[in-house]
């Protein structure tokens, strides 16, 4: 148990980030269950109003930060080091610390739902409610006085750290820890798609950070940054959010897509179609995604020349985004397929993000968005994109990557299973939901009148989320039983082209016997420019060292939740012993003799 | 070690901690543009600005970057004595830049411009203040390296630290040149 | 860790002491009513001036590897881009002041 608690190596870390974010995507889908089943019919099944947005806001909180990201973090951090022919990330103590701050963050947050009794209020769950994105100035302390938002605020706060601290060592990970001859141009792409999507992190949220600062003062200290009677202005805040909100979405896809851009050409056996340009459009992705912000804005009255030069933008961006596409079947095209589960969902990664593209091409024209924007159409762009894309292309990880990290293969049997419920559930839960949205059923509304004619859509879509319900008890099933019965896996059981594959089924503690030497994009495979990676030795030639681990990461991790909590309760005491529990843990943390 | 770009990796990390400041103060400093003129009540930055006064917080801490890279030079070549002295020097001048805050603050709350007062209030207190929470962090960290100087522990095999502390403390200085032009000079 | 040219002490005196002029240079600006009209693109590019030396020598960009201005100036760059785009939606066009 203290080994995990100190732990600093990355695999450990990867995998407390595994099934920390698959416990909190089972929180995230029960919560998404509890509004498909209140929405399957008019009356509902009684959930009032109030806990109705409690459930859309942490359904969407929980999802983009607690479940899609900690996921990718888990594979940026169990698969990175490996694939760049490394030991470790660079900063292995800030590592853990990552982790401990996104599981305290994502404890507080969640708290909130049997906090109630602690701030006398008339319910038990006093969960943030003003949706995902917090619009001002509903956020408010005038409309929002009970403590819902603050958890949101300090508990959003508490997860970018994470995220930052991350975004920093992992950039520093890929630049400078590659392995001899890993020249970036031969960096796998899933590595590649990381690097891109650190930058994002590191520029954008420091954005919503400064957003959430200023609703904290408006909230707990009466300025008006958003508040209309003090001169502020509640758009302020939606230019601040999305400035975050956008770059956030291609923090949410791009490592999805570098997931499959290893999946496919393995289960192609051919490599990826275009890897130059594939690579280019990430970055370029990640660039143009801060140019995009403002059409989530549309309704608001920016004016025909903002509305204009946005729109102009995102169609731009669906181009290194459709390059990509065309890039993935061009792997597939001519290939030796084998239709394992990893690459079923990989193929349905490309089917289903080109449908939420769609959707998303077509919000990039104003007045086609002024009917679409708050409808359940929008909800069916995202759920194509972030379900049928960063899910569907993480589980394709999940599948691919599982025997590497364990040793065994998960059943080929039940991930077909798990796959065609997951593929078909999905389909029938968000496809209804592009009509029921044209149709003029808006977002976040508890209940409809049976009026709207759209009662069957919503049925069908209820139907489809207990059937994906499903699905996840399968891939549940599956993950348990393979602990025990799963076929042992060997190095490499999909002959794959990457680093990892090139050592053993978990990696031991030091990666790699020997550090390889990279001659090429695809080491482990022979291709007529160079032969195949000759095999590393059984044992290490000389001693390697290992670091130990570090209480300080989690230490220092605690004070964070103590300042938010001490804001909750208004105890500058408490507050003051979380800073020094920070400082404290940072001087030991620097004083003590580490050697990564 | 792996080193893949020749490069340290606690100075590359640090680089792109600035960068990612950049966009935390690019966007305090976007809101208090934002604001700039929208107050619904005074008192205004013109009637409260006090240019020579910030002009000589200005010049402090443009000299205690000087400091600052005196400091590093003499770490460097191994003149501990030369280093303590212009750590001591640089912490001190950003301990008086801080009093010079405070004094500011005050003398502005005195005058009727709080934190709540308008919307210049506001966003001038957050941006300021969270400039001078970085001021404090790095007078912390700058004392750190002198306590441990003072104590033999450091020395020219220590001298990337101090680099690096001299890096936040010259972006922090650049950021005040920023402030002190856009929302002092520029009413 | 590569170390290249290296600025001298004298050197650093040097930009301090230009540092300072600028800074005089500005609060004249500030002060002296004919500069009035070109007070906002004269004390932009003055305090841009000071912010290019204390980068470029005092952080030592100048001399050290590319990669770090890469890591600087990328976000430094997007910061100043998102700044100006903000202005331009929240007053249409930006406005210069130009006294009184």
């Amino acid at each position: 148990m203290k080994s995990w608690l100190t732990t600093t190596d990355h695999k450990r870390i990867g995998m407390l980030y595994f099934w920390t974010a698959l416990v909190f995507f089972l929180i995230g889908g029960l919560e998404a269950l509890v509004i498909r089943a209140q929405l399957a019919r008019p009356e509902g099944i009684g959930v009032s109003a109030e806990i109705y947005n409690q459930m859309f806001t942490m359904h969407g909180t929980t999802m983009v930060f607690l479940a899609l990201m900690p996921l990718s973090a888990a594979f940026f951090n169990y698969i990175v080091p490996l694939q760049i022919g490394a030991r470790d990330v660079a900063f292995p103590r800030l590592n853990a610390f990552s982790y401990w701050v996104f599981l305290l963050g994502g404890l507080f947050l969640n708290a909130s739902f049997v906090a109630g009794p602690l701030f006398g209020a008339a319910h038990l769950s006093v969960a943030p409610d003003a949706g995902w994105f917090g619009y001002a100035n509903l956020t408010s302390r005038q409309f929002s006085p009970g403590p819902n938002i603050d958890f949101w605020v300090l508990g959003l706060l508490i997860l970018g750290i994470a995220s930052l601290a991350a975004g920093f060592n992992f950039i520093v990970t890929i630049l400078n820890m590659r392995a001899p001859g890993m020249k970036l141009m031969r960096l796998p792409v899933f590595s590649w798609m990381t690097l891109v999507t650190q930058f994002i992190v590191i520029t954008a949220f420091p954005v919503i950070t400064v957003a959430l600062v200023l609703l904290m003062f408006d909230r707990f200290f009466g300025t008006h940054f958003f508040v209309p009677a003090g001169g502020g202005d509640p758009i302020l805040w939606q230019h601040l959010f999305w400035l975050f909100g956008h770059p956030e979405v291609y923090i949410l896809i791009l490592p999805a897509m570098g997931i499959i851009s290893e999946v496919l050409p393995t289960f192609s056996r051919k490599p990826l179609f275009g890897y130059t340009v594939v690579v280019y459009s990430g970055v370029l992705i990640g660039f143009m995604g801060w140019g995009v912000w403002s059409h989530h804005m549309f309704a608001v009255g920016l004016g025909p020349i903002a509305d204009s030069v946005f729109s102009a933008t995102t169609m731009l961006i669906a181009v290194p985004t459709g390059v990509k596409i065309f890039n993935w079947i061009g792997t597939m095209w001519g290939g030796q397929l084998r239709f394992t589960t990893a690459m079923l969902f990989a193929v349905g990664f490309i089917a289903m993000f080109i449908i939420g593209g769609l959707s998303g091409v077509s919000h990039a024209s104003p007045p086609a968005d002024l009917q679409q924007t708050d409808t359940y159409y929008v909800v069916a762009h995202i759920h194509y994109v972030l379900f049928g894309g960063t899910m569907l292309g993480l589980f394709a990880g999940m599948y691919y990557w599982w025997p590497k990290m364990t040793g065994r293969r998960l059943s080929e049997t039940l991930g077909k299973w798990h796959f065609w419920l997951t593929f078909v559930g999905m389909n029938l839960s968000f496809f209804p939901m592009h009509f029921s949205g044209l149709l003029g059923m808006p977002r976040r509304i508890y209940t409809y009148g049976a009026e709207l004619g759209v009662t069957r859509l919503n049925e069908i879509s209820t139907a489809g989320a207990f059937l994906l319900g499903v699905a996840v008890l399968v891939f549940l099933v599956n993950l348990w039983r393979t602990r025990t019965r799963g076929e042992p896996a060997g190095n490499d059981p999909w002959q794959g082209a990457t680093l990892e594959w090139a050592t053993t089924s978990p990696p031991p503690v030091y990666n790699f016997t020997v550090l390889p030497r990279v001659e090429s994009r695809l080491p482990l495979w022979a291709t007529e420019h160079h032969g195949a990676m000759a095999p590393l030795p059984a044992t290490p030639p000389a001693p390697i060292h290992v670091p130990g681990g570090s209480w300080w990461p989690l230490v220092t991790a605690l004070g964070l939740p103590l300042i938010a909590v001490a804001a909750l309760s208004h105890q500058l005491w408490l507050a003051l012993a979380g800073v020094a529990v920070v400082i404290a843990g940072i001087y030991r943390w620097a004083y003590e003799p580490f050697e990564a | 070690m792996v080193n893949s770009m020749g490069l340290d990796n606690r100075k590359m990390v640090f680089w792109a901690f600035i960068g990612s400041e950049c966009l935390l103060f690019g966007s305090l400093i976007s809101t208090y543009l934002i604001y700039k003129g929208k107050s619904l009540v005074g008192p205004y930055p013109h009637e409260i600005l006090n240019i020579p006064f910030t002009s000589f917080s200005t010049f402090d801490l443009l000299m205690s970057s000087l400091a600052m890279v005196l400091a590093l030079a003499a770490i460097q070549r191994g003149d501990m004595r030369q280093g303590k002295l212009w750590l001591f020097v640089t912490a001190l001048l950003g301990l008086i830049f801080l009093g010079g805050q405070v004094y500011e603050f005050s003398s502005f709350v005195h005058e009727g411009l709080g934190l709540t007062t308008n919307l210049f209030g506001s966003t001038f207190f957050v941006l300021t203040g969270t400039h001078g929470a970085h001021v404090t962090v790095g007078v912390i960290w700058l004392l750190t390296h002198w306590v441990q100087a003072l104590r033999g522990k450091l020395g020219p095999a220590q001298a990337i630290t101090v680099e690096i502390t001299g890096l936040y403390w010259h972006f922090v200085d650049v950021v005040w040149i920023v402030i002190f032009t856009l929302v002092y000079l520029i009413q | 860790m590569s170390e290249q040219a290296h600025a001298s002490t004298g050197t650093y005196l040097r930009i301090a002491a230009i540092l300072v002029m600028v800074t005089l240079i500005e609060v004249g600006v500030f002060y002296v009513p004919a500069f009035q009209p070109v007070l906002v693109p004269a004390l932009l590019s003055l305090s841009a001036l000071k912010f290019a030396l204390v980068v470029l020598f005092y952080m030592h960009l100048k001399f050290d590897s590319r990669l770090f201005a890469f890591l600087f100036s990328g976000p430094l760059l997007l910061a100043v881009g998102v700044m100006i785009g903000l202005l331009f939606l929240f007053f249409g066009a930006v406005r210069v002041r130009t006294g009184t």
